[in-house]
């Protein structure tokens, strides 16, 4: 036996199950315990950049909207910088926390986010990529979180020369990652786990 | 000075271990038909983006967040079932603690019902159990709650399945590519070889890493029993090398 490597291995994921509403955002289900659901407000006071707002759907395979989900984001502020204690280029927005949390509309599904347009972030070797939004989708049915980002179409330039995107095989498939502008500030990005849609999923 | 530097510091996210973790498309778990990627996973190494994290002070936290027996209940009033704690800690691949994780859980009261509008199992709601809490990791990744043992219930999936008793854990760690939610379930719980959703599991060496013995070192005599349940969150790279050749 050669030596123990020393190393644990990540917890399994299992799925968030019918009711993650419960426990993540439990004043949207009517468990008022805590002051208030976490990651509902994005901007804590006048915020740098464009305020912007992306709205979405998220859809099984069958094309039906899913309404046990929750969906995070999470991103760099207008300046590019992270509100997190990893950070170490420099100070975020104090007004911004760049994560957002929802559990969607009751009855419709549909989850809205008020943010502001992500500035550019590097990539490990120092080309800049295009603007973007980390996002992260649990439910049930899904037995482990799944990874997409939100890039926007009205960034063509940086969107082209962005290490991810530009390295898709499937270029044809790179409009599931891209919010639709559908006027002055507001933008939609429908999620779809399955079907001739299906979004781009990361594994990073 | 001259020579190696050898302050370490850290890399990319070690990537996710995708034959232990579970499949997306697990058709013993209907719900999963569906709702699964069909296409391949768009492998990435980490960057700024899923190595930095919200910050999660202990000022969000109020007394009895951690506390499930007695954050819904009326003043002078507890949830009805099992006291049990329910500790361990947050450690990354590494082994090293992971302080100031947000931990966020919930679960089904002692007869197995939740307290949501979408839930109808006959089993009644407790008055004084609403079924979330959270918490935030200390310095060595310890943390704990106080809860009743949660029941098992039917759900529809096959014609008679049930859920082994379980609790629902939320995870936020360091880095956004450490997001996790898992379940944790009970040592010695005979439902839960049988269920479609541990089935998603890939290996018995998985069920046991979500599986809390009991703690008898823990727990209070004459009060509550204690389970066990320690996390493991995706570690980074550490590397004694400060720079990192182009195009790397």
């Amino acid at each position: 036996m050669p030596q123990d490597r020393n190393v644990l291995r990540e917890s399994p994921s299992q799925t968030a199950g019918p009711y993650v509403h419960i426990g993540c955002t439990p004043n949207f289900t009517g468990i008022d315990i805590y002051d208030g659901d976490l990651g509902t407000a994005m901007k804590t006071g006048p915020v740098q950049g464009q305020e912007i707002t992306i709205t979405g759907t998220v859809f099984d395979g069958t094309g039906t909207p899913l309404r046990d989900a929750m969906v995070e984001i999470w991103q760099a502020d207008a300046a590019g910088l992270f509100a997190s204690q990893n950070e170490t280029r420099g100070a975020s927005d104090p007004n911004f926390t760049g994560w957002g949390r929802s559990p969607g509309d009751m009855t419709t599904g549909e989850f809205r986010f008020d943010t502001v347009k992500p500035g550019s972030v590097p990539w490990p070797d120092g080309r800049m990529q295009a603007p973007h939004i980390t996002v992260w989708v649990v439910a049930r049915g899904i037995n482990i979180g799944l990874h997409t980002r939100i890039y926007f179409e009205d960034e063509g330039d940086a969107n082209a020369a962005d290490p991810i995107l530009s390295r898709i095989e499937h270029q044809n498939r790179v409009p599931t990652l891209l919010a639709k502008k559908t006027s002055e500030g507001v933008y939609l990005f429908n999620i779809h786990l399955q079907g001739p849609d299906e979004t781009i999923f990361f594994d990073i | 000075m001259s020579g190696p530097t050898l302050t370490p510091s850290l890399g990319g996210y070690v990537p996710r271990d995708r034959t232990w973790q579970p499949d997306a498309l697990t058709p013993p778990y209907k719900t999963s038909v569906k709702r699964s990627p069909s296409a391949a996973l768009l492998s990435f190494p980490s960057s700024l983006s899923e190595e930095t994290a919200p910050i999660f002070g202990h000022g969000i936290l109020g007394a009895l967040d951690n506390d499930l027996l007695h954050n819904f209940a009326t003043q002078g009033q507890s949830a009805i079932g099992p006291r049990i704690i329910v500790h361990g800690r947050v450690l990354d691949e590494m082994a090293r603690p992971v302080p100031g994780a947000l931990l966020e859980i919930w679960q089904a009261n002692a007869g197995g019902r939740y307290r949501h509008k979408k839930e109808s199992y006959l089993a009644p709601l407790d008055p004084n159990f609403g079924g979330c809490g959270r918490t935030i990791t200390a310095a060595d990744g310890s943390y704990e709650f106080h809860t009743v043992y949660p029941g098992p219930y039917p759900w529809p999936n096959g014609m008679n399945d049930w859920r082994p008793a379980h609790i629902h854990f939320s995870v936020f760690g360091h880095g956004f590519a450490q997001r996790l939610i898992t379940q944790m379930y009970f040592e010695g719980d005979p439902h839960i070889p049988l269920c479609p959703i541990v089935g998603a599991l890939k290996s018995q060496e998985a069920v046991d890493a979500l599986t809390a013995p009991l703690d008898m070192h823990r727990t209070v005599p004459m009060d509550s029993r204690a389970f066990k349940f320690d996390i493991v969150l995706r570690g980074r790279r550490q590397t004694f090398f400060e720079n990192r050749k182009d195009g790397m």
